[in-house]
């Protein structure tokens, strides 16, 4: 029987024809994974972290695999803004599936300067990252103060004209609703989280970390509960569209999130495992939907009864 | 490259100390993604690991109705433990064919260098090429010393050597790529796979021969295919490279061997 559940979500205006997106850094601008499937696929492509100018991130290694998780540290490898409107934004147009630019900047002018680019460049939105834990400026500092999160938010709306922003939480914060409460009333359009939990692994034979940053971020299966109780306390706290992301790798993972409050989700960590993933999710999802009689995707979001 | 999900095992056995061969069924995928020699397939290692694991390919040749893919290495983490495990017969999850490869021309004389577990994929390289190649061929000790036969099948001259010198050369591969490029000056290019350090070495020997050198690098992988980048390589410039989509081979002369 073929399936009947209506599957477009809206996130803060921008409409996608599902609620599956693949996590920022987990998925290049898209060109790899379209060499396995049409990209159109998908409901929205959170594109590689951008800064203003091009950086080369950090030393090998860079990953390590943990219990049902693994821990990156790239550090922001990425071509730069302008590299990214000029290459890869045309090649990401061709498919219908919504781009979603996501920015890191040392300063709140570079987070305006990029919005700004980006918005005459036309995106479908933008995506500010305030919580990437591996970068030593910025990054996980303007996460993890409720002010300068407000700030690097405010001066993103400013410059993103009609493009929505919406902004990166990090899990690594006592607690996640403050900062969320900040950027919410800084008027941002959204909220994604989670980004990854700051991790360590050590190789007991060499006594040196995997990784040559020392510590990493975490992702995977094993972050997945806390991005679900994370999802839950900021849609309580905030009246914003979220897209939850965190362990995702498969439809009831998915249905987990969007019960917890989230809009739409993003798949990441296991598309190292199976490029197909995000399809598979959102078939999932699709599946889950139906068996409990709903007409609509988007009647999950939120639909979680808590004891 | 593509996923081939259920990749039967035809063929499984042990060529030395902890080294296992296997020959799997990829179905299309020789033919589909084949380039050039030293590419490499990501290999879904168990169910409880996020991570697949990189291995080289050793041999490839397409098949009816299915290609071939013979893959060599090494049980040394949870991951390879579990696909050693596995018995002939079995299904395994590959994805491939990874990477660039060397760029062999069929008509090229080379200098083949493998080392340890970096032997498997020369002997596609040697089987190959057109001219007939030398091999030089390292291993820690006897125990380890594997293919042989083989390597003789498809080269004019197989070089073996051992650091702790139980079986022929006593010493590293560079100081036999010293003496055969000394001795020989047909060759257009040494290609080379194994540890760093001994990379580093035979990059430097190359070089003072003025004869072309290309490496294949490891690292540390994700996605395999380009996306994470995660398996950074340091370049000369100081820019930095991915070894799955950028490499697994470089050029010698382009990587920042202080690194």
């Amino acid at each position: 029987m073929p399936n009947q559940v209506d599957m477009t979500v809206n996130l803060a205006g921008m409409v996608m024809k599902n609620p599956v997106c693949v996590a920022s850094g987990t998925y290049g601008f898209g060109r790899e994974y379209g060499q396995f499937y049409d990209l159109s696929e998908i409901g929205g492509i959170c594109a590689k972290g951008l800064t203003l100018h091009r950086r080369e991130g950090n030393p090998a290694p860079r990953i390590a695999e943990t219990p049902m998780g693994i821990l990156n540290s790239v550090g922001l490898q990425n071509p730069g803004v302008d590299a990214f409107i000029e290459h890869e934004l045309p090649y990401l147009r061709q498919f219908d599936v919504k781009v979603i630019a996501n920015i890191s900047g040392n300063t709140p002018e570079e987070y305006g300067i990029m919005c700004e680019k980006l918005a005459e460049a036309g995106v479908d939105m933008i995506e500010v990252n305030i919580s990437c834990p591996n970068v030593k400026a910025g990054g996980l500092a303007y996460g993890t103060r409720p002010e300068l999160a407000a700030e690097v938010t405010r001066e993103a709306k400013a410059h993103a004209g009609p493009v929505p922003v919406m902004v990166k939480l990090s899990p690594n914060v006592t607690d996640i609703t403050d900062i969320a409460k900040a950027v919410a009333d800084a008027g941002a359009d959204a909220l994604s989280l989670i980004n990854t939990l700051r991790g360590m692994r050590i190789d007991v034979n060499t006594n040196r970390p995997v990784l040559k940053m020392n510590t990493g971020g975490l992702s995977g299966p094993a972050v997945l509960p806390v991005a679900v109780r994370m999802v839950w306390e900021v849609a309580q706290a905030v009246n914003l569209p979220i897209l939850g992301m965190g362990g995702v790798s498969k439809g009831e993972d998915a249905a987990q999130l969007m019960l917890a409050g989230a809009t739409a989700v993003a798949v990441g960590t296991a598309m190292f495992a199976d490029p197909f993933a995000p399809i598979a999710v959102r078939d999932g999802l699709a599946d889950i939907a139906q068996r409990k009689g709903l007409t609509a995707v988007a009647q999950l979001t939120g639909a979680v009864q808590p004891w | 490259m593509k996923v081939e999900r259920r990749c039967k095992i035809l063929e499984k056995t042990v060529l030395a100390d902890g080294a296992v061969s296997m020959t799997l069924e990829v179905g299309d995928m020789v033919r589909t993604s084949f380039k050039n020699p030293g590419q490499f397939v990501h290999v879904k290692c168990g169910e409880g690991l996020l991570l697949r694991r990189p291995i080289s390919v050793c041999t490839c040749g397409e098949g009816d109705p299915s290609d071939l893919v013979r893959i060599v290495f090494e049980a040394r983490g949870e991951g390879t433990a579990w696909l050693a495990a596995r018995p002939a017969g079995h299904p395994v999850d590959v994805l491939g064919l990874l990477g660039n490869g060397f760029p062999m021309k069929k008509d090229g004389r080379y200098l083949l260098v493998g080392g340890g577990i970096g032997v498997p994929p020369m002997l596609g390289c040697a089987q190959f090429a057109g001219v007939k190649p030398t091999a030089i061929l390292g291993f820690r000790s006897k125990e380890k010393v594997m293919l042989l036969d083989e390597f003789a099948d498809v080269c004019e001259k197989v070089l073996p050597a051992t650091d702790d010198g139980s079986f022929g050369y006593h010493g590293f591969v560079d100081a036999l790529v010293r003496q055969e490029l000394a001795e020989n000056k047909e060759y257009d290019a040494v290609l080379a796979c194994g540890p760093k350090p001994m990379l580093r070495n035979v990059a430097k020997a190359a070089e003072e021969f003025g004869v072309p050198c290309l490496v294949s690098m490891e690292e540390r992988m994700g996605c395999g295919v380009g996306a994470c980048l995660v398996c950074a390589c340091d370049m000369a410039d100081g820019s930095r490279k991915h070894v799955c989509k950028d490499g697994p081979v470089f050029d010698a002369k382009e990587v920042d061997w202080n690194a």
